[in-house]
């Protein structure tokens, strides 16, 4: 549904991302992982429309994107930013949907039932300044399922939050997309988040940015904190896509690329 | 406000020039009737004329004297209170509900009093315009002196210099970048109330007193014209204050990222 | 408890002051520095001793009140709403800021009170010129400060409302208005204040009603308690409007208070 054919983008004279080539199937989730620095946020940018890339395109269901693509959301890394601080937890979920031309009561039931599934359903007339972080963003979350849209991109979703709240977002994460059949492209610096989150890892090299690596993740469902990452196979992926980020040569042993 | 470099300038020259041009043919289309409010061209003429007319130069002169005079009674009586309330918090705090009670109540609102008081109209004008100046420069100097580094004063006073010598050497140096400030804002204040007092109080010249004047005649031109001149005045000594504060306290700027 | 007894003991210096001159002014017994005594004692017979269904204003002081407080709200709403009006034009349409800023500061620089006998000849004496001086007096602040708080909305909002495919109207309504709001806010309470004084110049250049005429009514008959009286009574509009307007300022911007408390 999502295709990148050699995306470019440069600042200046600063090469970002060079010659970027993706193609994401319908109801994947794709974590992309890379040193800082490698163009990950450039790369989101592109395709959530908000920088126009100075080379290659952006295919979405086979047409070419130019500015903000409709069925498409964010969750954005910094929260505070994000969410509009003098709207309560409901408002702020409920605002895009007025461009979908529900009614009020059909955003707010909308609105609420999205709360809901997140766990929040309890703080719905909650500011967002009210809130800790990691609800913060559950409301961020909850923002991008009542959208529904058909591509939801994560950039570091949980980067700015404390390792547990970080878990148990990751679990809602796969939790909801799952039921909602949602293709997930998520951005992180995290390794270990990668492998856990993703169907397939893709690793990007150091800037200029370009995919160096394309791991298919099986691990048996339904993914589980602790058993999870102690299963051989989670090792080896972590182990192969770690190597990749560094920029070492792969050992390929038993790992999937495609 | 923007940011000044060439691109900028020339859009502004641009703008300016453009809505004098439409002003000028509307003005000679018939949009109004300009005998009774001229072109302008005709404003821009008489400004200019204004500059060399004797009459109104008698009239500006007594208004910069005014203006001058109000503004250092006003630097003489705020920056010493101010630098007092500033260093001696006590006072401050004292102090307070009256700069409260007494900073709402409009200056011009004592014109009808102060002109009972004075025989002299310069020194009336000079007591309204400080009256209203006074309050900017205080509270800026309060501030200021707030800001200064506490452990710079502790340096002083650990060699053993007085209360007075402090104030001096590193009091007054540390806030003097806030004073500038509140200095700069009185400038304007004080301009405003100079001509408003002589606006309404009369008197033999300034530039008030010329418009009054040129009103009973009807005359637009002039009344316009010399509004434009004190308008001009106002945004020159503001530049030139901006830009000595600039060149004096380029240290300070760079610390605190500007206040204004 | 303890912060009320210590709220009221920050005042004491009002009392020890009105005390003051009160011993002052009955000893020099100036004609011109009556004791605040008589100050009150005039205000009080001038304006509040009427009936209780007035809220005991008395008919003098509804008569001197009402023009003037209805010009100086009327004023000063007409000026906010062109004053935000032209703000949002300014911080977001790029480019016309550069083209309007000298014009926008040589307007700004004109003393409001010279433009009093201007609009007089134009629109000789009366209501339409006093409004008119009120409004281009007091909207250089709402008009700076909106300007301001509009170009500086937080790019992180904006692109969240682009990718949500907020309308431009939603945009303008429920994200860029809101956050720039607590800047509008403080040149609103300026502006207040200065309508204030623009209304009082007004009545006092060329007026046949309003509180600043009553002034130089009481000026001229030489009733130096009551011209005290209407300084006093200035003073206290002053106060009044200053917190009233920070009581609405409170309840529209709690998050802004709440949210930088939290940050």
């Amino acid at each position: 549904m999502l295709e990148l054919v050699d995306l470019s983008h440069t600042y200046g004279s600063y090469r970002a991302i060079d010659r970027v080539n993706l193609k994401v199937a319908q109801g994947e989730v794709v974590c992309i992982v890379g040193p800082s620095g490698c163009g990950k946020s450039t790369l989101l940018r592109s395709i959530a429309g908000l920088i126009k890339p100075t080379g290659g395109t952006v295919l979405l269901d086979g047409k070419p994107v130019d500015g903000s693509p409709e069925n498409l959301a964010v969750v954005f890394q910094d929260y505070s930013r994000s969410l509009y601080p003098w709207m309560s937890a409901l408002a702020n979920v409920g605002l895009p949907l007025r461009r979908r031309g529900l009614d009020r009561k059909r955003r707010d039931a909308a609105a609420m039932a999205a709360l809901e599934q997140v766990g929040l359903a309890g703080a719905a007339a909650k500011f967002p300044w009210e809130m800790s972080g990691g609800m913060q963003q559950r409301v961020s979350i909850a923002r991008a399922l009542a959208y529904q849209p058909k591509l939801l991109l994560m950039d570091e979703p949980f980067g700015s939050v404390d390792a547990q709240t970080r878990e148990e977002l990751e679990d809602l994460t796969l939790r909801v997309c799952a039921h909602h059949g949602m293709t997930i492209l998520l951005i992180t610096h995290d390794v270990d988040e990668s492998v856990y989150v993703g169907d397939r890892v893709v690793v990007l090299s150091k800037a200029p940015g370009t995919v160096v690596g394309d791991l298919t993740v099986q691990l048996p469902g339904p993914r589980d904190q602790i058993h999870t990452r102690e299963l051989d196979a989670f090792v080896r992926l972590r182990a192969e896509v770690g190597r990749l980020v560094r920029g070492m040569t792969p050992h390929r042993n038993g790992v999937e690329t495609r | 406000m923007p940011k000044v470099n060439g691109a900028s300038l020339l859009r502004g020259l641009i703008g300016t020039a453009g809505l004098l041009v439409v002003l000028e043919a509307a003005g000679r289309l018939g949009a109004w009737d300009t005998e009774r409010l001229p072109l302008v061209s005709t404003v821009l003429l008489r400004a200019g004329e204004l500059l060399t007319d004797p009459e109104f130069l008698v009239s500006a002169r007594s208004s910069l004297t005014t203006w001058a005079l109000a503004l250092l009674v006003t630097i003489a009586i705020a920056v010493p209170a101010g630098l007092l309330l500033g260093m001696v918090k006590p006072a401050e705090v004292a102090v307070r509900p009256l700069i409260e009670f007494l900073r709402p109540i409009p200056s011009v609102a004592l014109i009808p009093l102060v002109i009972l008081l004075y025989s002299e109209t310069t020194h009336m004008r000079i007591t309204v315009a400080v009256y209203a100046a006074l309050w900017p420069v205080l509270i800026n100097t309060i501030y200021g002196v707030r800001d200064v580094d506490p452990l710079a004063k502790e340096t002083l006073r650990s060699f053993g210099f007085g209360p007075g010598s402090v104030a001096y050497r590193v009091v007054l140096p540390g806030a003097a970048p806030f004073i500038a400030t509140g200095i700069r804002l009185a400038a304007s204040v004080a301009i405003v109330l100079v001509v408003t007092s002589e606006l309404i109080a009369g008197g033999i010249e300034g530039i008030g007193v010329y418009i009054t004047i040129a009103q009973s005649g009807n005359r637009l031109d002039l009344m316009i014209g010399a509004t434009i001149l004190v308008g001009l005045f106002g945004i020159l000594v503001n530049a030139l204050l901006v830009a000595g504060e600039n060149r004096l306290f380029r240290w300070h700027r760079a610390r605190a990222g500007a206040a204004t | 408890m303890r912060r009320a007894t210590s709220g009221v003991l920050r005042f004491w210096i009002v009392p020890v002051t009105l005390v003051l001159w009160e011993l002052l002014t009955r000893m020099t017994e100036s004609p011109f520095f009556p004791p605040p005594s008589r100050i009150v004692g005039q205000f009080y017979d001038m304006w509040l001793s009427g009936p209780v269904s007035q809220l005991l204003l008395t008919d003098s002081a509804l008569d001197t009140f009402g023009p003037s407080l209805g010009r100086l709200l009327a004023g000063w709403t007409i000026a906010g709403v062109l004053g935000i009006a032209l703000g949002v034009a300014l911080g977001r349409i790029r480019g016309l800021a550069e083209y309007t800023d000298p014009v926008l500061q040589f307007l700004r620089a004109l003393p409001p009170p010279l433009l009093v006998p201007i609009f007089f000849v134009l629109f000789k004496i009366g209501t339409p010129t006093q409004l008119a001086v009120i409004v281009f007096g007091v909207i250089w602040p709402v008009l700076v400060n909106t300007t301001d708080g509009v170009r500086a909305v937080d790019k992180g909002f904006l692109e969240t409302a682009r990718v949500f495919q907020f309308s431009r109207y939603d945009i303008l309504r429920r994200v860029i208005l809101p956050s720039a709001m607590p800047k509008i806010f403080a040149g609103l309470r300026l502006s207040l204040s200065l309508a204030l004084i623009l209304m009082v110049v007004s009545e006092l250049v060329g007026s046949n009603s309003g509180i600043g005429y009553s002034l130089l009514y009481a000026q001229q008959s030489y009733d130096y308690a009551g011209v005290w009286a209407h300084i006093v009574l200035l003073g206290v509009l002053g106060l009044l409007f200053n917190a009233l307007f920070l009581v609405a300022e409170g309840r529209v911007l709690s998050w802004h208070a709440n949210a930088r408390r939290n940050v």
